[in-house]
């Protein structure tokens, strides 16, 4: 099969291109790899109620240039949703609110397409909008809706290995929930910069040792323009010989040591100089808890390495996992990224540092790729793909479904009654799984208008039948939650469901992009108290 | 400005519309304004704030401008005001969603307030295509609230100053005008509420957003290490000694081309590797990364706040939590918090801000090191003692008279530990007090 490929001719100024000059802002969060994953996504939004916070993620996902989006939603406009819903205006009343939502959105981005469903107000057929106008990338619904449309949801997702995502918004009050259709890892996490520097000191390679000997061997008969120059990774590793020569041959491992590392580094620095200091010892004294460590394995590393399979299908990042794994087992350590991080040193000498974390990362990642060919499925592997793995090593993430377990609720729900308990003395902010709770107990309900508080709770109670034993604080709370639902009447308020659509689009960009971690798996947002919690459902 | 062309526009425009009952659009906003909540305040649906309600009015400012004026329609506020000085850029179109292909080179303030009466038919919103400086407090006196989401921090501290002034000035309680301050970067951001006088303001929060470390002069002049190092070294040197046009123009990109070409020439030289025109961009432009997702999260908390301050429907962020912080990158992540009010503020305390000091630093590196501390962040410094003047910037006669002071070490010049200066900056409308806080020798 032969793909054509259409690429913009190479500027020689370098200059952007139309595209590039648009999505700059967005370009320099996930670059050309994660725009080309939201061009190639499909989304698919099923909507009910008033019908607001849907359209608002779409919104943020048609304006970064999402591929295409299909609105699935039978409701006609009606005077109401030109109160809520700013994609829609006066022309559309009575007319289908898919479509004309649809046209108001595709207006934003010429580069996205939209569709909707049904066509000439008929009965909307989820079966067919799933069956005929897919694949989808991403499903996203709106609560309230008929269970039995949840449920082809479900299985849309379950078989096509489609993530799905139901939002809720109502008054002051939202969640969002992920069900992913299996574990979920991510590559490219980008942690901060600042958490991302390995330097090896405590296992530094022969190129790196005659390196820093070959800069340090007359230390001090350097001149001082010399000695303040000197890069503060060659300035540890010669001070860490000077004290393996005086502890027995061990490095600084407890507290107490480094701080008598840093205390002889700190000493070494000379002050007889115009600037009374340097900034390179600076340097080296600031770096020296941080990075005078042996290599570790973050958690989140090792619960990829521990992950069982269920199925023999497995994807690239599996077979490159396990040939990192394998690298880990032989060598103790995770492969080099790499990085130098920025340091007072002379041009040249630095460059030629980089370049020595630079080649042993380079080899490091070679091994891996070895293995990697060697494993069945390990032929088609791309050696980029590979090199990503291997820079990011330490900080791939592991997103573990467990879907579909009856029991989770009421564990939850344990571990929040007893965070309340501590809430109460103001050690912390209460929990807000009272508002997951009536949110969830209405969201079958097409409408609560005629419901009351009680009934609300019962439901709640029906769910989590510990609620009934609470002392009057707590019961007070989810009595609370369920009078805000109902208060909320079933409507959205447009700036709750503004914030909704940005959480639930920024969510979804994570996804379509596998760039940045998801959530797992709900997130409420309390309008009242103006703020988030994230619970694992 | 267009005042004219504003005029125009309201006279030829319909109130509301003909087509649509406006009782039952608004049924949503209407069911919570007027059914209190368990958390509502008791004037909460009341007739009193029914009408309060709908007499407020609102100034809205800065980037996230196209939401915060879609967000504060659809909250049924009626007469609004949007202060915005940009044009609009391509840039802008992945986010600012108001804004066309088309519009490009248009101002921002007028494009924006246009699209939304279009669409929200019975809003009122007057565009004024300037800067937020250009107006005085008889302007800013007219509004209830004032929510920004300006993209630089010196805005924020002059409006933020002019609000307390305005508020330590007035009579009332009218005269407390809530500033509610949005910003983004990236999956990240914060809303705020400031209460002016009475809650934590910009100026007490602001080492909350330090400066960026500044690289030496002294790498990019001579040991350049990374990519960055030589784009400024195009930028502040190259630039100065070749002047290849008249007036560097950041938005041009022949400029930006030039100063590409010449960091990629310095790069090769000393083996750097990872100059390209957007990181170019990026440095002399000091661009940050925006997206239309945080930009709704944000500016979506910011209005509802005004909402909840106007309706009194939920008790809104203010005297208890004022400070809400937003990050998207790991999982989700909210903070929201009581930042407390600094007795040592330069704008709403009363006591002097402690600076600490060596006395034997000239006074040109305490007038440089306010650019970068982060309780100071004062560009264009002026330095007076109490009864002496050490430093002016402007007039040039003055600062003629003064320039000589600025070799001297602060003992010279007869400084004394605890001594208070003041400092003024042309960026905002107060004075700043300072206390000197010698370091003891070691």
């Amino acid at each position: 099969m032969t793909e054509v490929i259409t690429q913009t001719p190479p500027i020689l100024t370098g200059a952007p291109s139309d595209k590039e000059r648009k999505y700059d802002r967005q370009l320099r969060l996930w670059a050309a790899s994660g725009q080309a994953a939201l061009e190639s996504s499909h989304i698919l939004l099923v909507n009910s109620g008033t019908g607001t916070v849907g359209i608002e993620t779409l919104k943020n996902l048609v304006l970064p240039g999402i591929g295409k989006f299909t609105i699935a939603d039978d409701a006609i406009v009606r005077d109401s949703d030109l109160g809520v819903n700013f994609f829609l205006d006066e022309d559309g009343l009575g007319k289908s609110r898919a479509q004309h939502c649809t046209e108001l959105l595709v207006e934003l981005n010429p580069e996205v397409q939209g569709d909707w469903f049904p066509k000439n107000g008929e009965p909307l057929s989820l079966p067919d909008v799933l069956g005929n106008e897919g694949p989808y990338t991403a499903v996203l619904y709106a609560l309230p809706v008929h269970p039995r449309c949840e449920l082809l949801l479900q299985e849309y997702c379950n078989q096509n290995k489609t993530p799905l995502i139901a939002v809720h918004s109502t008054g002051f009050y939202a969640d969002f929930k992920i069900t992913f259709p299996g574990p979920f890892p991510v590559v490219e996490t980008h942690p901060d910069v600042t958490a991302t520097t390995d330097l090896r000191l405590l296992s530094p390679w022969d190129e790196l040792i005659d390196f820093a000997r070959g800069m340090t061997k007359d230390i001090d008969s350097l001149d001082n323009h010399e000695h303040g120059h000197l890069p503060f990774v060659v300035i540890l590793l010669h001070y860490l010989d000077v004290w393996k020569a005086t502890h027995n041959s061990a490095y600084p491992s407890t507290y107490a040591e480094k701080v008598a590392f840093r205390k002889m580094v700190s000493e070494a620095a000379r002050t007889d100089n115009p600037e009374g200091g340097e900034e390179n010892f600076d340097e080296a004294v600031a770096a020296v808890l941080k990075t005078v460590s042996p290599p570790s394995l973050p958690g989140d590393v090792k619960e990829v390495f521990a992950y069982e399979h269920d199925s023999p299908i497995r994807s690239s990042f599996w077979i490159i996992a396990d040939a990192v794994k394998e690298f880990y087992e032989k060598h103790g350590c995770l492969p080099l990224p790499g990085g130098l991080p920025d340091m007072k040193a002379q041009s040249s000498v630095y460059i030629q540092l980089q370049n020595i974390y630079k080649r042993k990362a380079r080899r490091d990642a070679a091994e891996v790729f070895e293995s990697v060919r060697r494993a069945s499925g390990g032929d088609a592997i791309d050696p980029a793909e590979v090199d990503l793995f291997c820079k990011n090593a330490a900080f791939v993430k592991l997103i573990n479904p467990k879907n579909n377990d009856p029991e989770r609720l009421l564990e939850v729900a344990d571990e929040e009654l007893a965070n309340d308990e501590m809430a109460k003395e103001g050690i912390m902010p209460p929990s807000l799984f009272p508002i997951y709770l009536a949110l969830r107990a209405t969201a079958y309900t097409p409408s609560v208008e005629t419901s009351f508080p009680e009934d609300i709770l019962k439901d709640m109670m029906t769910l989590v039948p510990q609620l009934g034993d609470q002392e009057p604080y707590a019961h007070e709370r989810y009595e609370q939650a369920a009078q805000e639902v109902i208060r909320g009447a079933s409507g959205e308020l447009h700036n709750v469901s503004a914030v909704m659509g940005g959480m639930v689009a920024q969510e979804m960009i994570k996804i379509i992009t596998k760039q940045y971690i998801p959530i797992n798996n709900t997130c409420i947002f309390d309008g009242i108290g103006s703020r988030c919690q994230v619970l694992r459902l | 400005m267009s005042d004219v062309t504003m005029a125009e526009a309201t006279s030829a425009y319909t109130p509301e519309s003909t087509r649509v009952d406006e009782t039952k659009r608004w049924t949503y906003v209407d069911n919570i304004r007027t059914n209190p909540g368990p958390f509502s305040d008791p004037i909460a649906g009341t007739q009193e704030a029914i009408e309060q309600f709908d007499k407020i009015k609102v100034l809205g400012a800065g980037g996230l401008g196209c939401e915060i004026l879609k967000n504060l329609a659809m909250s049924k506020f009626r007469d609004i005001h949007v202060i915005d000085m940009d044009t609009i850029d391509v840039s802008n179109l992945n986010r600012q969603f108001l804004f066309r292909k088309d519009d490009v080179g248009k101002f921002k303030a007028e494009v924006a307030a246009a699209f939304v009466m279009r669409r929200v038919k019975g809003v009122d919103i007057t565009p004024h295509n300037c800067r937020i400086q250009d107006f005085d407090a008889e302007f800013y006196k007219q509004f209830q609230f004032v929510i920004c989401g300006l993209d630089s921090i010196e805005a924020r501290r002059w409006i933020n100053a002019m609000l307390v002034s305005i508020a330590e000035e007035g009579e009332d309680a009218d005269s407390l005008i809530p500033m509610i301050d949005g910003g983004t970067e990236g999956f990240k951001g914060q809303a705020r509420v400031i209460v002016p006088t009475i809650t934590s303001c910009i100026e007490c929060q602001l080492d909350m957003h330090a400066p960026r470390a500044a690289v030496p002069l002294c790498t990019i002049a001579s040991i350049p290490r990374q990519p960055e190092h030589c784009i400024e070294w195009a930028h502040v040197i190259a630039w100065d000694q070749e002047k290849p046009f008249p007036q560097l123009d950041k938005d041009d990109p022949e400029h930006i081309t030039w100063l590409y070409q010449k960091a990629l020439s310095r790069a090769q030289e000393f083996k750097i590797e990872g100059v390209t025109y957007s990181l170019t961009q990026g440095v002399v432009k000091n661009i940050i990364p925006a997206i239309a997702s945080t930009n709704a999260i944000i500016s979506g908390a910011c209005c509802n706040e005004a909402f909840k301050l106007a309706t009194s429907a939920a008790p809104p962020l203010g005297i208890e939590d004022n400070y809400m912080m937003y990050s998207g990158n790991d999982s989700i992540y909210t903070y929201t918090f009581k930042h407390e009010k600094k007795p040592d503020c330069p704008v709403c305390g009363q006591l002097s801000r402690p600076l600490q000091v060596n006395p034997r630093m000239t006074l040109q590196d305490l007038v440089d090191s306010l650019a970068v501390r982060p309780e100071a962040q004062l560009k264009k410094p002026s330095i007076r003692a109490e009864s002496k003047t050490l430093y002016m910037q402007f007039p040039p006669s003055l600062e003629e008279q003064t320039r000589a002071n600025l070799d001297k070490t602060l003992l010279d010049l007869g400084l004394e530990d605890g001594q208070n200066v003041v400092v003024t900056d042309p960026a905002y409308p107060l004075e700043f007090n300072f206390s000197l806080q010698f370091k003891k020798e070691v």
